[in-house]
């Protein structure tokens, strides 16, 4: 459908964050031009900056550096031809159904009768008539959606921007509305010229889009493109489909690196700071048990987040976590268990707790922890001093974050012990002696 | 009255105790202050009120006069706090110093300016208006601090989706505000508006009469009714007088309040269906009637006029303008310095002043502040002792908090002021009667809201948790150390700092009572605010004003606001 002219350009594009003297960047030299007729995909795990992207491209935020343009023009505030379905569906509880179509077109300035036929027949097309009158609060969560839908294409965008627009729901009605809308858009029953859509799930990314575009974090970046040729309806068992899937995942999770790569260094040392995925360590036990308990030697990453009908974010992230403490090696979007991997998801609860209490000491950040713990006095250190040190790396929620993640870690390890009425960390006995 | 189905009084505390912005505060109220006693030095020797008639026929029309009075001030309110609310949420450099101004005014006991702002408003008008003003202002004073932080408090938690939403579909300003920002804001803000009434009829019956010496401040009203009545030893008129306030408050309630609250329901944010729905009997025949249809529809149309003509006169602006040009900011500066210069003379002139005051002086304040801060502490005392555990039994008991709610409602909804004639004509000859009634003031101000308070925190008690102890088999004492009052710390505080800023404020009139000519004293801050008042030693008045602001203001900083942060990280039930 792409008949080559350019609709959206983005020209050495970043958005910085400054928190007191620091500076961090939310998404770095972004380079992206989409055409008109294209549906575009921006994929990547949380933290890489796409709805920052997203809120860039409609004007919502202004770019620190580089340049926007819209049509050749540059973008100067919110681009009246772009709209934005919310993850969150946004919708005002207090209006009604139609009443929240016909605002926006209010905003507009179409006159009532107009308006409230235009209403109509978006929510007719979007298959709620009959709910004109209700109230957001009376619907479920894939009819809040159609609403948004609705008032989003009620001011005949040509650009339609969706921000993780099925992730706030479950899993079937996602599925029921994502064919709806891809048969809105192919069939041309709405005037948008193009859809970029935001989005953490590579399976739904690769179902709807004609392009990726794959980002990852720290800072934001672009880090590839795909093209999607495959013809609609995708079908997800079908070979090509899985093989694409399977491509994407092998750009995602990356190839296992040697120990000190993919150790990073400590904050404040040269070079790059590996941080902490956040997961729950229960899940991950769940994960290498079952890497355990299939008879496979490699295993597809894909094939992961059908067993556990997981988000494919979580699975990369878990992934990424089993990876740095050396219980899988990653390659080419297939996963296999190391014999120490093994060994922990055999071994007993205690025995495992050593087993990932050895792995975190060899981890630069808590080598950095520990050091700073040992020389402290009382072998004790306020919560803030080490959030504080943290932010010299990492803007003030993240930090936040990755001091739960540690503290979390540290406890399962009994490397650290946590005094939450106190707010301190205290190295743990023994830990400090063998450390 | 529904405080129990009221949210917790969110008290909107910051985590610090204190930065140079709340000295610039509290050295600004100086200031005023100072200039108000500066006013006062000029107010006439002898000020002579209207005559009180304690007829019951009398009292529609003092009843009107006393809502009257509480609507002006609560318009005023409701002004100030749509304004301040927005200049504070949307102006970086004006939250800067909106914010910490109100923090420290909720915290001061307003009735402490009642005889400074008397004094100086009779000087420069003519007596009556400076009554009434005077009263106006007080109310004022204290109804607005609370809606003021609501309106704020949910100018700055809106969703950010909702309002990329308002920006994206380019709604100006104008239909920002009626489709998103009052909406949003409207439950928190009839909420507060009600707690603002509850609270201004306190200020109301105190700010009626108010005499000292050869000064007699009175407005015709339910307040300067109920005082002249205990003055001459009327208990029918008394009762009269209750009679007709509780009548007037019920009312309020009935027609307006919960009309308001069922109506506000649609404004929730949250996406569920509830269960229970707050439901007034008014509201549902204004919802069902004819009239009220057309008077929706004819609302509607000139709505639409409206919206249509803003869309003209103000078309869509982003939210986030450009950052502020160089001379917006030189000009603030220049304000800024101004109202330094003006402060600091106001303040140098308040210091003069405070020089003026004998060293006995500064010994009878520092004695007043021991005694008024200990009958504080054996009101709240005794508040604690008998609503602590008769709260928990009935928040346990669904049955009986059904008929006791009511009643308990009646009686939290009569303004303590209102009863303090009363108590005073009891006990005046008992030994130490004034001491007694001076307590038990404070205790009528303080102990309704810990109950509510209290009877919230039971019914919040998880239900897994209550079956928990039982299976655990603990005893009485265990079950009260190990579950109810930790659960209910955070309630108890919120109370209790509302309780003490309300005893604070009951010293001033409890503490020198004129009555049936004789003058009654014990020793006290608010003894010594009157005293001087009346003695036209504004020196002493300013210095006795002034320590109360301030010690108040320190307490609260000091004592509760720790105890707060600690009730709301580690005792909350989440």
């Amino acid at each position: 459908m792409n008949n080559g002219q350019v609709l959206v350009e983005l020209e050495h594009v970043s958005q910085v964050y400054a928190t007191g003297r620091k500076r961090f960047y939310a998404v770095q030299d972004i380079n992206l031009s989409i055409g008109e007729g294209e549906f575009v995909c921006l994929l990547g795990p949380s933290g890489c900056g796409k709805s920052t992207l997203l809120r860039l491209i409609t004007g919502l935020q202004r770019p620190t550096e580089g340049v926007i343009r819209y049509r050749g023009r540059e973008l100067k505030g919110v681009n009246p031809h772009a709209s934005i379905v919310f993850q969150t569906f946004a919708l005002f509880p207090w209006l009604s159904v139609q009443e929240n179509v016909e605002v926006a077109l209010k905003a507009r300035g179409v006159p009532p009768k107009i308006r409230s036929a235009r209403a109509l027949d978006l929510l007719d097309r979007v298959g709620l008539d009959g709910f004109e009158n209700a109230y957001p609060r009376e619907l479920s969560g894939g009819m809040r959606q159609k609403v948004g839908f609705a008032r989003a294409m009620a001011v005949e965008p040509e650009l339609l921007c969706l921000d993780e627009p099925f992730s706030a729901l479950d899993v079937l009605s996602s599925e029921a509305l994502r064919g709806e809308l891809l048969e809105l858009w192919l069939d041309g029953k709405i005037p948008t010229k193009t859809i970029l859509m935001v989005t953490h799930n590579i399976e739904e990314a690769a179902e709807m889009a004609d392009r990726l575009v794959i980002m990852g974090t720290s800072p934001g970046r672009i880090i590839a493109e795909v093209h999607v040729d495959l013809p609609h309806p995708r079908h997800r068992k079908a070979p090509q489909f899985l093989k694409l899937i399977d491509q994407i995942y092998a750009i995602l999770a990356g190839q296992t690196q040697p120990e000190p790569v993919e150790m990073g260094t400590a904050p404040g040392k040269p070079g790059v700071t590996r941080w902490l995925p956040q997961i729950q360590i229960s899940d991950l036990v769940g994960l290498l048990e079952h890497l355990a308990e299939s008879s496979q030697p490699t295993y597809d990453i894909y094939q992961l987040t059908e067993d556990f009908g997981a988000d494919s974010d979580l699975v990369l992230r878990l992934i990424d976590t089993a990876e740095l403490l050396g219980f899988v090696r990653v390659g080419q979007g297939d996963v296999m268990l190391t014999p120490l991997g093994e060994t922990f998801s055999e071994a007993s609860i205690l025995t495992r707790k050593e087993i990932f209490s050895t792995r975190i000491r060899r981890l630069p950040i808590f080598q950095w922890l520990m050091n700073m713990l040992q020389i402290a006095e009382n072998q004790s250190l306020k919560r803030d001093v080490i959030r504080l040190a943290l932010e010299l790396e990492l803007p003030p929620p993240e930090a936040e974050k990755q001091l739960n993640t540690i503290i979390e870690w540290g406890r399962y390890g009994e490397l650290i012990a946590y005094d939450d009425e106190t707010e301190t960390l205290m190295l743990e006995p023994l830990a400090g002696a063998a450390a | 009255m529904h405080f129990l189905k009221s949210p917790i009084y969110e008290l909107k505390q910051t985590t610090r105790e204190f930065r140079w912005s709340d000295a610039f505060v509290l050295l600004t109220i100086t200031a005023l202050l100072y200039l108000g006693v500066h006013f006062g030095f000029s107010a006439p020797e002898v000020v002579k009120g209207p005559g009180i008639t304690l007829h019951p026929s009398a009292l529609p029309y003092y009843a009107l006069r006393s809502v009257l009075r509480m609507g002006a001030a609560y318009l005023l309110s409701l002004t100030f706090t749509l304004v301040y609310g927005y200049a504070a949420a949307r102006i970086r450099r004006a939250e800067q110093i909106l914010l910490p101004t109100l923090d420290v005014l909720q915290s001061v006991p307003i009735l402490s300016f009642l005889p400074v702002v008397l004094l100086s408003f009779s000087a420069v008008m003519p007596e009556r208006l400076a009554a009434e003003l005077a009263s106006v202002v007080l109310i004022f004073t204290s109804q607005v601090w609370n809606m003021t932080f609501s309106w704020y408090q949910s100018l700055t938690t809106l969703p950010r989706e909702l309002r990329e939403a308002a920006e994206v579909f380019r709604l100006n300003w104008w239909l920002r505000m009626r489709k998103l920002e009052l909406p949003f804001g409207a439950i928190g803000l009839i909420w507060n508006s009600m707690m603002s009434w509850a609270g201004g009829w306190f200020f109301l019956m105190a700010a009626e009469i108010f005499t000292v010496g050869e000064r007699d401040y009175r407005l015709p009203g339910l307040g300067a009714y109920l005082r002249e009545a205990s003055h001459q030893g009327n208990i029918v008129a008394i009762l009269w007088g209750l009679g007709t306030l509780v009548l007037v408050i019920v009312l309020l309630d009935q027609l307006v309040w919960r009309p308001l609250v069922a109506w506000s329901e649609k404004f929730k944010l949250e996406m569920i269906e509830q269960e229970s729905h707050a439901s007034s009997w008014f509201y549902d025949i204004l919802r069902s009637s004819k009239l009220a249809e057309r008077v929706s529809a004819f609302w509607e149309r000139v709505g639409e006029r409206v919206d249509a003509w803003t869309l003209r006169v103000w078309p869509f602006r982003p939210e986030r303008a450009a950052a502020a040009p160089a001379r917006e900011d030189l000009a603030w500066r220049f304000f800024f310095g101004v109202v330094l210069l003006l402060v600091g003379y106001g303040t140098l002139r308040g210091l003069h002043l405070l020089v003026q005051v004998q060293w006995t002086q500064w010994l009878d304040i520092l004695q007043g502040v021991l005694m008024t801060a200990l009958r504080v502490f054996v009101a709240l005392a005794i508040a604690f002792g008998w609503t602590v555990p008769l709260g928990v039994y009935i928040g346990m008991n669904a049955r009986l908090a059904t008929w006791l709610q009511p009643l308990v409602q009646i009686a939290a909804s009569i303004p303590a002021t209102a009863l303090f004639p009363v108590f005073v004509l009891m006990l005046l000859n008992l030994p130490g009667g004034l001491n007694i009634a001076a307590v038990l003031l404070m205790l009528t101000g303080t102990q309704w809201y810990l109950l509510f308070n209290v009877i919230a925190g039971t019914v919040a008690i998880p239900q897994e948790l209550r079956f928990t102890v039982t299976l655990l088999g603990m005893s009485r004492w265990q079950r009260w150390r190990v579950l109810i009052l930790p659960a209910l710390f955070p309630y108890l505080i919120t109370g209790a700092i509302t309780a003490s800023g309300g005893a604070w404020n009951a010293s001033i009139v409890a503490e020198y009572v004129e009555f049936g000519g004789r003058t009654l004293r014990v020793t006290g801050l608010g003894d010594l605010i009157a005293y001087s008042t009346a003695q036209g030693d504004f020196a002493l008045l300013f210095a006795s004003t002034l320590t109360m602001i301030v010690t108040v203001v320190l307490v609260n900083r000091l004592l509760w606001r720790r105890l707060y942060r600690i009730a709301a990280s580690r005792y909350r039930m989440e």
